[in-house]
């Protein structure tokens, strides 16, 4: 059940993209076209799961015994650098095909906040979920990072569908590019914010 | 270029938010009053410079290859002091903008300074650099958290000119991005770029 | 402009050691430097908010922790002329966007002179309201015997903020777990500290 609430929340109500602005570089940039949005929603999702529960692991059994708290951003994106360059060679090594589909967008994804977003915020945000306010256990983490990134992927993806209609209006000469995707990323968040509340 | 307009180009012709578009993130999360934006606008500037002048020292001495993560570990070392920092004097500002001042890090105008400026140029122009690129940044977070504050809250710089609420949305998620929009077109419409 | 240097393995080991080490060594020092007027800022915060939830005290607040339910909870408590003048117990409970923390002021006799919110996350515009004077004076001067903690919603004496129920009842709660540790202290027993669906727990006792 808390899990349930755990992924409704993250992919509605508290949406990474249009409720807390995490990720909007891609989210503007790369949502042209439903193809890649498609891809490069897959290359975050794999990416922030990955890279979450690697640095959660690193925040609780490294930096919090050793007590170098101070260290957490600077290790924390040379973590999620290196994971991304790991990611890239695997990928290209196993499955060739998957590396065709989603190479492209990994080495973007360093500097993607999204992916040092929700790792920071699983570590120093504490969390209701329907219980008691409390820190995020590993399952926990895993499960909400998955859920965020999944909410990325949705909201990206209904974002280039309607860009994409767009694209085929004619569009006041100053509202070309991205002022017209803010106007429709306002509506769709205002979409969103109806499910605010259910959780 | 002199360093008088190395210093003003960020404000229009090269201003990073309303031309180059670069550092969405916290330009719409965290301008949801003047203030804020101010606040978050200075904290990149901070970064900005300093990681502009190191930057701009010290890649003579490094190998092209490990060129990104050099500069990710030096924006990242000036990111954690400007945490340390914010949190000892400011430490109000500090909770407002939360995450988003980690997250500074991964700022494209950041990293994209050091890319196309810092690393060719010298320490003082790529000073000036950053303190141009960063009073352009904190001029466009301070004016969208200006025109959100007084739409949402009836409220310029903390002073209530109305009473009761605003039009709520535009503290909210949709108020950013559409209050952003329009901050681009007038923008635009101003300076005749487009 | 000098070429940079050439990216043979040794070079970039060397070099991106170097760049770690260096920023590490500023990092602990800036560290160093600022942990204490950190530290500073922290008690300022807490020490503000005590003074304003409590009446005139004399010297500083002592904190003390009471042990309840396997969780501690941290207090402090303030004398005035020799005597124990109140306690300022912060309690928390889940809001709309994360937890209410909330500092609440308990004189003596049993009267909640005022409350702060630590931190929330509530929405801006509407649940983040609860920390003005309009929602939050009524916790001013409350008499938990008199006034039945819970939105007029649920049948209490407490008027929610527009829109905002969820926060409201948050905040309530956590006034009502500060009031449960509140009587544990007195009393020395194990609080019964409430998350939410039990407000009402909390009510019956009386």
């Amino acid at each position: 059940m808390e899990y349930l609430i755990i992924l409704v929340s993250a992919i509605f109500v508290n949406n990474i993209l249009l409720a807390q602005f995490l990720g909007c570089c891609p989210f503007l940039g790369v949502s042209n076209k439903l193809s890649t949005a498609v891809g490069m929603s897959g290359a975050v999702c794999f990416v922030i799961t990955l890279s979450t529960l690697v640095t959660y692991l690193l925040q609780y059994y490294v930096l919090v015994p050793l007590h170098i708290e101070f260290m957490q951003t600077i290790s924390f994106i040379l973590v999620i650098a290196a994971l991304v360059q790991m990611v890239e060679i695997i990928l290209k090594k196993i499955s060739p095909s998957l590396y065709q589909a989603l190479g492209i967008f990994l080495p973007l994804i360093t500097t993607n906040c999204a992916v040092l977003g929700i790792a920071l915020i699983v570590v120093t945000k504490e969390f209701t979920f329907g219980g008691d306010p409390h820190m995020l256990n590993l399952v926990e983490t895993v499960v909400y990072a998955f859920a965020s990134s999944l909410g990325f992927g949705l909201a990206m993806i209904l974002f280039a569908g309607l860009r994409e209609q767009i694209a085929l209006n004619k569009v006041p000469k100053p509202f070309r590019g991205i002022p017209i995707a803010l106007v429709t990323a306002s509506i769709l968040a205002m979409a969103f914010m109806g499910f605010s509340g259910m959780v | 270029m002199g360093k008088f307009k190395l210093i003003t180009k960020g404000l229009v012709k090269e201003n990073p938010t309303f031309v180059l578009l670069l550092g969405m993130c916290p330009t719409l999360a965290t301008t949801t009053s003047a203030i804020n934006g101010m606040g978050m606008g200075l904290a990149t500037m901070f970064v900005l410079v300093l990681s502009n002048m190191a930057i701009s020292a010290t890649a003579p001495y490094i190998p092209d290859k490990v060129r990104i993560p050099s500069y990710i570990v030096i924006i990242a070392a000036f990111v954690t002091v400007l945490q340390f920092i914010m949190q000892a004097y400011t430490p109000a500002m500090y909770e407002t903008l939360g995450l988003f001042i980690p997250l500074i890090v991964v700022n494209c105008i950041v990293l994209g300074r050091a890319e196309a400026f810092a690393n060719k140029n010298s320490v003082i122009d790529s000073a000036c650099d950053g303190l141009g690129i960063g009073l352009g940044f904190t001029m466009s977070l301070t004016i969208l958290g200006l025109v959100r504050e007084i739409l949402g809250s009836g409220s310029a710089f903390g002073f209530k000119f109305i009473s009761g609420d605003g039009i709520l949305a535009f503290v909210l998620a949709p108020g950013a991005f559409l209050a952003l929009a329009y901050l681009i077109v007038l923008f635009r419409k101003i300076t005749k770029m487009n | 402009m000098t070429m940079a240097l050439q990216s043979t393995l040794k070079n970039m080991v060397l070099s991106l050691g170097i760049i770690c080490l260096a920023s590490s060594a500023i990092l602990a020092g800036v560290y160093a430097l600022t942990k204490e007027p950190i530290e500073a800022a922290a008690a300022a915060k807490t020490n503000n908010a005590i003074r304003q939830v409590l009446p005139e005290f004399d010297g500083e607040p002592e904190m003390a922790s009471i042990e309840a339910g396997g969780q501690s909870y941290d207090y402090y408590v303030v004398n005035k002329g020799g005597a124990v003048a109140g306690y300022a117990i912060t309690a928390s409970a889940s809001g709309f966007g994360g937890p209410v923390t909330v500092m609440v002021g308990i004189t003596a006799d049993g009267i909640v002179y005022n409350t702060s919110v630590l931190s929330q996350s509530e929405t801006p515009g509407l649940g983040a309201k609860c920390t003005e004077p309009e929602f939050a004076g009524q916790f001013k001067n409350l008499d938990p015997s008199k006034t039945k903690l819970a939105v007029k919603k649920d049948g209490g004496d407490i008027d929610a903020i527009t829109a905002s129920t969820i926060t409201s009842r948050a905040y309530i709660v956590a006034v009502n777990n500060a009031l449960a540790i509140y009587k544990a202290i007195r009393e020395g027993s194990a609080p019964d500290v409430s998350t939410g669906a039990s407000v009402e727990d909390a009510q019956t006792e009386k």
